[in-house]
């Protein structure tokens, strides 16, 4: 099916998300939607699949122009979707997600659940995706997660293919085996738009790329175009992709954790008798793709959940029954993964984010009264040395774009002597020019003598980053590595292979 | 240079480690068990006469008197099963799952056994009271707890709190009545014996109509459904004690003189000893409880239309998605739910006589608190209304004993019991994901 889009433009009140968007996808193609974040590639293609209603402009399939009520019009019209945040309901099973909508029934609307399960079986040997029916949603990797989506999208004769960035999740493997599946899908003549802001990907599997930023198309290219080309198309200038840093003189270790395992609330241990030291001045990167106890981890080094065994120290010091406060009281700076949870108070501004974890101290408060003149004085210095894009110290910090919000918060840690920063994916959901900004300001801390312990599923963040690589699987660390280590064979330890030529030093 | 630093450890067995979350657990199974023990041997050692009168067998009558029974062995063997269960809570092999919920209501049944001896014991003679069967009074109450039960369940799985059940129950009650008074008086055609069937229809318009208000206000615009529950709630007692007020005394019988529905023996079950009579004995509205359950199940989780109710509850936009329309979905749900909180209603005029004024006395609060304790599941919620029913007609055979057992406590024990065993011990509970999240549309 050709799907061709014209002049397609989303306007939320003032704001243009989308302007006057031209795209033509031709059958059997795999054609890549490049952006960086926030350059509104998910609202086009929410327009697409009839999730929202387009301002202006108009969408062609085979050369008939059509308009999409919802979702079940879209899929209907053959377009199917695999959305960045999955649509799998977690507490059903495999068969009953991909039934949902369309249900497989006898008479009288009982449920005919072993069709439903043949049909998933089908799918999965034609296309060979190994997925189970029977197994729970909530139970199965997000590597297999994204295969149901892609069933469901199959099962509903999807014949063009969204996928909404769907690498994000996976390990380097994954990577590969779903570039697999997008080519037996094109053999098959289904065509796919694949949206990403992963350059290494597009340039993989390409047949066309479209580069979209801030709403507007700036061009489309073959794949042979290279990596920096592509790069300043989708930022607007030219980026440099490698952080400068010099060797680094890893002193003492500062911060160490032992034997720290947790058990979370459903009664899986998530991590595993975890072991590792940060040493002064050196950053000590955790990688692994999500899911495989990280989070765990990091919370329980800050206090946030006490660990089921195991101590953290801090200078010798045992501080394994810390809270949060008396952590971050001791040096500990951090930077939490999800910064809308637990990195700022949206609702609050950024003035008084930026004071978040200091308002107690003298120097903002006296007594039960704030020092409000020193707390503007400090916002104004921060927002000048970060460069934080605001209107003004005033403003909610949900008002800011991603990159600034994620600035806010890594102002603030760094406005305390720190013996220690935990950074866990510093720069999610951030823009190419803030990533830059905040690496620097990460080597620049590790410079200034702290231990550094950076937690990414990028490896691109772990290599521009790390001096040491721990890898992290199924809530091990299963190997500690240099960076010099090929991409190859760290995607392996990530998926759990054991490290080859085990020269064990140290 | 190197590039594997150190491989502390590859997949191999996990760590020795206890959660922290089973040794919690197994505190506070030795603290409950250790506390019904010592409970049940001062029960049984403050028993003088160990002589208790039962009269489980129906009503009393000449033929039919309380007899002589020893409860020394009762309070023995309840003290024995705690032991055996605290034995096995000390080295931690209390059971889980199903098995270790069959010993706690092991546990339990001994301890009602235990109290039941105490609160009887020591007869003054042949006029002191003699233990009744159960199994009638906690029938009667539980089937409105059941199908309030029901309309919570249907409500939730669609993402829709129902707080409103108590604001249902009342108008159900009033317009059963409404009806089946009206069809007595005033339609000569309908038999006597269906008079009170046409009330349940009152009933069940009633409980449809809160839902539509609770449907219109909390789906349509977006008002936080726990306020507007409560609203219907204060909504339904004054409107119906406002009608009550309206009806001139002497035309009582022309609207709030309910005819009852009859009992229905089910031949063959009824005539099983102890338990045939209490439960195969009564009335349609019982009947359609035992079926409602099953029913309420099977649409849930056996149709594509229960499949749709859930996934909206869970996760309405994956439903969105797939062409469901969320909102008409819930609306269906909190409808059918409607009805059988409509009936629920209607069972306390239609099975007892005349509307009064705040009868239900807060049992939909009760079928809310069933509905957790059910784990929003149809036939867990039903057995957990049957347990709150059991409680509420405990308290009500107690009420003779009253020297011995203070009623009013009694009255409030069973709550205290159930926030108990749900805070420490069903777990974590999980309700549907998107339980009272308006799900709106971007555009």
């Amino acid at each position: 099916m050709r799907l061709e889009i014209k002049g397609l433009t989303k306007k939320f009140g003032s704001f243009t998300a989308n302007d006057s968007i031209d795209l033509v996808v031709e059958p059997g193609e795999i054609h890549c939607l490049l952006g960086e974040n926030g350059a509104g590639k998910s609202t086009l293609m929410n327009m697409l699949y009839g999730l929202l209603t387009p301002t202006e402009g108009e969408i062609l399939l085979d050369g008939r122009a059509v308009t999409f009520d919802g979702p079940g019009d879209a899929l209907a019209a053959g377009i199917g979707m695999v959305h960045q945040h999955f649509m799998l309901v977690p507490v059903f099973t495999v068969a009953e997600n991909v039934m949902l909508g369309h249900e497989q029934t006898y008479a009288g609307g009982v449920l005919n659940r072993s069709a439903a399960r043949k049909q998933v079986r089908e799918l999965s040997d034609r296309y060979r995706l190994a997925v189970d029916p029977d197994a729970l949603v909530e139970d199965i990797p997000v590597g297999v997660q994204q295969r149901v989506e892609i069933i469901k999208a199959l099962a509903s004769q999807a014949q063009v293919l969204i996928l909404d960035e769907p690498t994000a999740v996976l390990t380097p493997q994954e990577i590969d085996e779903l570039m697999g599946i997008m080519r037996e899908l094109k053999a098959q003549g289904t065509s796919i738009i694949f949206i990403t802001h992963k350059l290494r990907e597009v340039k993989a599997i390409g047949d066309k790329i479209t580069v979209i930023r801030r709403g507007k198309v700036v061009g489309t290219t073959p794949p042979s175009t290279s990596e920096a080309e592509l790069a300043e198309m989708m930022v607007g200038r030219s980026v440099s992709l490698v952080v400068d840093k010099d060797e680094a003189t890893a002193g003492a270790p500062v911060f160490t954790a032992e034997g720290i395992t947790v058990i979370d609330p459903r009664g899986h241990m998530v991590v595993k008798d975890v072991s590792f030291e940060a040493r002064a001045g050196e950053v000590l990167g955790i990688c692994g793709v999500q899911g495989n106890g990280q989070t765990e981890l990091i919370k329980s080094l800050l206090g946030l959940i006490r660990p089921d065994a195991g101590r953290v120290e801090l200078d010798g010091k045992d501080i394994s029954r810390h809270g949060p406060k008396e952590s971050l009281a001791a040096g500990i700076g951090y930077i939490p993964e999800d910064r809308s949870h637990d990195g700022y108070v949206g609702a609050f501004s950024v003035r008084e984010n930026l004071v978040l974890d200091l308002y107690r101290t003298d120097e903002f408060s006296a007594g039960p009264a704030l020092k409000l003149d020193k707390i503007a004085a400090n916002a104004k210095a921060r927002i000048a040395e970060f460069d934080i894009r605001t209107e003004s110290p005033d403003a909610l910090v949900s008002s800011l774009s991603g990159g600034n919000q994620q600035k806010v918060v890594v102002a603030r840690e760094f406005s305390r002597p720190l013996k220690v920063l935990i950074a866990s994916q510093p720069t999610r959901g951030v823009d190419v020019g803030s990533i830059e900004f905040i690496h620097k300001r990460i080597i620049a801390e590790r410079d200034r003598g702290t231990a550094v312990v950076i937690v990414s599923t990028e490896l691109d963040e772990i290599y521009a980053l790390a001096d040491r690589i721990a890898v992290m699987y199924d809530g091990r660390i299963v190997a500690t590595v240099t960076p010099d280590i090929p991409r190859e064979q760290l995607g392996l330890l990530m998926a759990g292979a054991a490290p080859e030529g085990t020269e064990v030093a140290s | 240079m190197t590039d594997v630093l150190e491989t502390p450890a590859t997949a191999g067995p996990e760590p020795e480690v206890r959660d922290r979350a089973d040794v919690r657990r197994q505190i506070k199974l030795v603290v409950v068990l250790a506390l019904v023990l010592l409970a049940e041997v001062w029960f049984k050692l403050a028993i003088d006469d160990p002589t208790v009168y039962q009269l489980f067998k129906g009503p009393r009558t000449k033929e039919n008197q309380p007899v002589e029974f020893d409860g020394t062995l009762v309070s023995w063997i309840a003290v024995a099963l705690t032991a055996i269960a605290l034995l096995l809570a000390i080295v931690n092999r209390f059971p889980r799952g199903v098995p270790g919920v069959l010993v706690a209501v092991a546990v339990g049944v001994g301890f009602y056994g235990a109290f039941l001896m105490w609160a009887y014991a020591d007869p003054t003679g042949t006029f002191s009271p003699a233990m009744t069967n159960p199994i009638p009074g906690t029938i009667r109450i539980a089937t409105a707890l059941v199908f309030g039960a029901l309309a919570g369940v249907l409500c939730e799985r669609a993402g829709v709190i129902n707080i409103a059940i108590e604001g249902q129950f009342i108008a159900g009650a009033f317009f059963g009545s409404v009806f089946s008074s009206f069809a007595v008086v005033s339609i000569a055609s309908i038999p006597l014996f269906w008079c009170p069937v046409f009330g349940l229809l009152g009933g069940v318009l009633a409980g449809v109509g809160v839902s539509a208000m609770l449907a219109f206000f909390a789906l349509r615009y977006h008002v936080d459904q726990v306020v507007v529950g409560v609203v219907l709630v204060a909504f339904g007692y004054g409107i119906t004690s406002f009608l009550l007020g309206q009806i001139p005394d002497d035309r009582e019988d022309q609207f709030n003189n309910p005819g009852l529905l009859e009992a229905v023996d089910i031949p063959g079950l009824v005539d099983i000893p102890y338990i045939g009579e209490a439960l195969f004995g009564q009335n349609l509205l019982v009947y359609i409880a035992y079926f409602s359950v099953p029913l309420v199940w099977f649409l849930l989780f056996q149709t594509r239309w229960g499949l749709r109710v859930r996934s909206v509850g869970e996760h309405p936009k994956a439903a969105d998605t797939v062409g469901i329309d969320v909102n008409r979905t819930k609306w269906q749900a909190v409808l059918l739910g409607g009805v059988f909180a409509g009936l629920g209603g209607a069972s306390f005029t239609l099975s007892t006589g005349a509307f009064d004024k705040e009868m239900t006395a807060g049992l939909g609060f009760i079928s809310l608190a069933a509905v957790i304790m059910g784990r929003w599941h149809p036939l867990y919620a039903g057995f957990a209304a049957l347990t709150f029913g059991f409680l509420r007609n405990l308290k009500d055979q107690l009420s003779i004993l009253d020297d011995k057992v203070p009623g009013d406590l009694l009255s409030a024990l069973p709550y205290l019991a159930t926030i108990i065993a749900v805070a420490g011990f069903v777990g974590r509970v999980r309700a549907p994901a998107a339980d009272g999240q308006h799900y709106v549309k971007s555009d």
